[in-house]
């Protein structure tokens, strides 16, 4: 096995010749984003017209269909299939894998009588066009006969349990130090259910060619979703291509497959044309996942100094009847600050409501709602600066298990982000700055998201013009994949970025993880970086043994790569030229990386600090972000415009966690109550003022051979409690209860008497 | 129902359901996918297209209504090997992610600036006065677009770039 130390060796993206790794060059695809040209799975051109297939959702959270009347539906002009459980074909059982190595088992759509969650599809219809289908869809009478849902979850608190296979991890004796701490605090805080609400609802355009069925579908993960398609409509894998070259956004809620793929495949089958099935917007809030509530509960024992003595963090949460998704919300807290007595864990209660999934930092997102203020409020009571208070109890190793940080520089981004914002302007008292009608306040909070490496392949080609292809069965779900790609071949090949192709989201490409837990870059990246050293390698082998290249007779680990030019010391000649004279038929490579057999020897993780400043009108309790400045240090930034728009995306994610962002529970349905953007509040363009995301300089070489860590969930850590801090330093009113909605603050406004 | 669109400069016949709207029409009868369909009801903006000048949410009205209207979506902005200053300054600023609600951001861009040309104002203009181009302005105008990647600054700044260049 390999170790991380075989990874320091000098290689191309470290030497960086040509000063490509970090610039700020624009998207690869964007000027297809930009002109509207990018086909996302709805758009792919079929090979003949399609016909339209629309989901049909069921009105209870759990029973069972005990009617199905589709007359009507079938007899609507234009509607070509009409099916419930039924009539739809035969799939395979739940789980089945025949291959004992798909990366996903079936997955069958319209399975049997029984509903489990609210939303849920029962229905397909499938028309000539979108109207005809959507009217037929109107027409489906479905009768059930439901049970009481199970889906108030601070009511059932007392049923949660322990998750599948996980302990309380217990370091000391936290309830002895805790009692024995001098300053304590215990509060609980309260995040609701949210959903992802990615730009473009999940979709699928399907059809088959000779057999094979060609399916684009806007995922994240591209080898789960074809094994799982094939494995549910009962071919062999290799006869699903499977495609995802655009995706409208993911955010964790696109790492699985919905029913959608599998009821287009199903009705191409059927039809033999090409379907294309879409959740409405509607249909994605029961229909895709959420990020589950939580409820937290955070004890801090500490010094009069403010050395923790003692630290714990609870967290209850939920998920689906069948599931067994954890929101780990308290897992970083247990590398995020010094205490010899800590006690973490979580609780899990199984409810009636739609699938509970990963969401943008699953776990962080909502744990550093809690744990982020609570050091907030607790260096109040010790009158200390929030700032302070965390450099104080800054560990010199993980606190958990003893291991050395692989880099750590939460301090730096702490006391740069204090000096950048101008911190020392803050008065420590609430509510004693007003701008006009508004009470103005700061607040900070830290940011922490873990770093992770996943095997992965990839090819590079390069041809008689000089161009270098890249190809993986990787993802760019927004987050600048196509780009950072481009880049490292770039820079690893000394050609200029106009002359790499780059193609993903492909499941006949080599194959990679796809986006998600922000080790996409990194993972990605890495194994680009493989591919390309090796047609390094390649090529130079080809020119020091080609009597006609000016290169020959010399040592293939002298030949330099640069300006389109292979070279060693004044010796050159065009790359293009060498493979046209040489390999007409040009030279493809693999490349692969897997994690090193000793990285998790290391504690790793990215961080950062948030610094906000909102405004809070007293007299409706609106609460304004007037500026908001993040610094953090994640490893070598692979471009630092594609990496700063995704710390300031996730930023922004912060505020509506904080702000608008919740959706609450009608018990009497086990719906949803929000069920579009209209009452699902999205962070908007007037809701952001000035904002700023600061990259420090970094290269972790523990993390990969490239040094870079990812970025895509950093910014969502901790952003949220920034907002909290800052509403409770302008008004002196604490909202443990997010998101912190006018309503809730006014009792404490009242309170206060402002 | 027999309608006839011009769109992007160039008359298109359709014989279309009247349940279709203007987006349907133009994403599944005429091609121009670069208009998206974000949410179907007029509340997330990706869907905007300019209307004889004016930009609306191409998913809030029938296709027939617009017998005889001149249409321009995306693709009659710009187009990758031609790009308008509009598209430029996104491309340049980085004001997009997934990509998906970009058309309707730009759309939406184009008919901002025809507005604040035409002197139209907002809930950010002061009373009688004409509007400018402030960040203010931008945010407010632009708050019918909803882009969950949140380029939102980005866009702000890629709006006043492309204003600049086109000044």
């Amino acid at each position: 096995m390999s170790s991380v130390h075989d990874w320091t060796p000098t290689n191309p993206v470290k030497e960086n010749r040509s000063g490509l790794i970090g610039k700020p060059v624009d998207r690869y695809e964007g000027p297809l984003k930009v002109t509207g040209t990018a086909p996302y799975a709805y758009e792919v051109q079929t090979p003949s017209p399609p016909a339209y297939g629309v989901m049909v959702g069921a009105t209870i959270a759990t029973g069972r269909i005990t009617g199905v009347d589709i007359a009507e539906a079938e007899a609507t002009a234009g509607v070509l299939i009409v099916w419930t459980h039924l009539n739809a074909p035969t799939q395979a059982p739940r789980g089945t894998k025949v291959h004992p190595r798909s990366s996903a088992g079936s997955k069958p759509a319209l399975e049997n009588d029984r509903v489990t969650y609210f939303g849920q599809p029962v229905a397909l219809v499938v028309g000539e066009t979108l109207e005809a289908a959507t009217a037929g869809a109107h027409r489906v009478k479905l009768t059930y006969a439901e049970d009481h849902p199970d889906v108030d979850f601070r009511a059932r608190l007392d049923a949660a349990v322990s998750p599948v296979g996980e302990e309380d991890v217990e370091i000391g004796n936290f309830a002895r130090g805790f009692t024995e701490s001098p300053v304590q605090l215990d509060q609980t805080w309260h995040t609701p259910i949210q959903n992802h609400c990615q730009m473009e609802p999940c979709a699928s355009t399907v059809w088959f060619e000779g057999g094979k069925c060609v399916a684009h579908t806007s995922v994240q993960m591209v080898k789960p979703a074809q094994h799982g398609l094939a494995e549910t409509i009962g071919i062999p894998r290799d006869d699903v291509h499977l495609m995802t070259r655009y995706i409208g956004g993911g955010f964790g809620g696109k790492g699985q497959t919905y029913d959608d793929l599998v009821l287009a495949a199903l009705a191409a089958r059927a039809l033999g044309r090409p379907v294309k099935v879409a959740f409405t917007r509607q249909q994605m809030m029961h229909g895709t996942i959420h990020r589950p509530a939580t409820v937290m509960r955070v004890r801090l024992g500490a010094e009069k100094d403010g050395r923790l003595n003692a630290m714990s963090m609870m967290t209850w949460t939920h998920c689906h009847r069948d599931g067994n998704f954890t929101e780990h919300a308290s897992n970083f807290s247990r590398a995020l600050y010094a205490a010899p007595n800590r006690l973490t864990g979580h609780r899990l209660v199984k409810l009636d409501l739609p699938g509970a999934g990963p969401m943008r930092a699953p776990g962080e997102a909502s744990g550093t709602l809690s744990l982020e203020c609570a050091m907030d409020e607790l260096a109040e009571q010790l009158g200390l600066d929030p700032v302070e208070l965390r450099i104080r109890n800054e560990p010199p190793t993980d606190p958990e298990n003893g291991r050395p940080f692989s880099m750590r520089q939460l301090v730096r981004c702490l006391r740069e982000g204090a000096q950048m914002f101008g911190w020392d302007r803050r008065l420590p008292t609430p509510g004693l700055v007003r701008d006009g009608r508004w009470l103005v306040g700061m607040g900070m909070a830290a940011a922490i998201r873990g770093n992770f490496l996943l095997p992965a392949k990839c090819s590079f080609t390069v041809d008689a013009d000089g161009v270098i292809t890249v190809k993986q069965g990787m993802t760019d779900i927004g987050t600048g994949t196509y780009t950072v790609l481009a880049q490292i071949a770039a820079e690893t090949l000394g050609v200029p970025l106009g002359q790499v192709r780059v193609e993903i989201g492909d499941s006949e490409l080599p194959p990679a993880p796809g986006s998600g837990g922000q080790f996409g870059a990194a993972t990605a990246g890495s194994a680009a970086l493989a591919a390309g050293q090796n047609l390094r390698t390649a090529i130079a082998e080809l020119a020091t043994g080609d009597e006609a290249s000016p290169l020959f007779g010399g040592r293939p680990v002298d030949v330099t790569f640069q300006d389109g030019l292979v070279a060693i010391g004044n010796r050159s000649e065009a790359l293009a030229e060498l493979i046209r004279r040489a390999a007409p038929e040009g030279l493809t490579v693999e490349g692969e990386i897997r994690p090193a057999a000793d990285a998790r020897e290391w504690s790793q993780q990215t961080y950062g600090a948030h610094y906000c400043e909102v405004g809070v009108d007293p007299v409706t309790g609106e609460v304004r972000v007037r500026r908001m400045l993040g610094v953090f240090a994640a490893g070598r930034i692979l471009n630092a415009k594609t990496a700063r728009s995704q710390l300031t995306g996730g930023m922004i994610w912060g505020v509506g966690s904080a702000l608008t962002e919740g959706n609450a529970v009608d018990p009497r349905y086990g719906s949803l109550i929000n069920q579009d953007l209209a009452q699902y509040l999205v962070p908007v363009q007037a809701d952001i003022g000035d904002l700023e995301a600061i990259m420090l300089d970094e290269v972790d070489d523990k993390a990969n051979p490239m040094g870079v860590k990812g970025v895509g969930e950093l910014g969502n850590s901790g952003a949220g409690a920034a907002v909290a801090n800052a509403i409770y330093n302008a008004c002196g009113v604490r909202v443990r209860d997010y998101p912190i909605t006018p309503d809730k603050l006014l009792a404490g406004l009242i309170a206060r008497g402002l | 129902m027999q309608t006839t669109i011009t769109v992007n400069g160039q008359a298109r016949a359709l014989d279309i359901d009247p349940r279709t709207t203007l987006l349907d029409a133009l994403r599944e009868h005429l091609r121009l996918t670069g208009s998206k369909k974000g949410c179907d009801h007029g509340q997330c903006g990706a869907c905007t297209v300019l209307v004889n000048g004016v930009r609306i949410n191409s998913c809030l009205s029938l296709a027939v209504m617009h017998d005889g209207d001149q249409v321009t979506t995306i693709e009659g902005v710009g187009t990758p090997e031609a790009l308008h200053p509009v598209q430029t300054a996104f491309l340049t600023q980085d004001a997009y992610q997934c990509g998906y609600c970009t058309p309707g951001q730009i759309c939406s861009t184009l008919g901002l600036l025809r507005e604040l040309e035409a002197g139209v104002p907002s809930q950010e203009t002061p009373a009688g006065a004409r509007p400018v181009l402030s960040d203010a302005e931008i945010r407010e105008r632009m708050s019918g677009n909803i882009c969950r990647c949140s380029a939102y600054p980005q866009i702000v700044a890629a709006i006043r770039d492309a204003a600049g260049s086109m000044a």
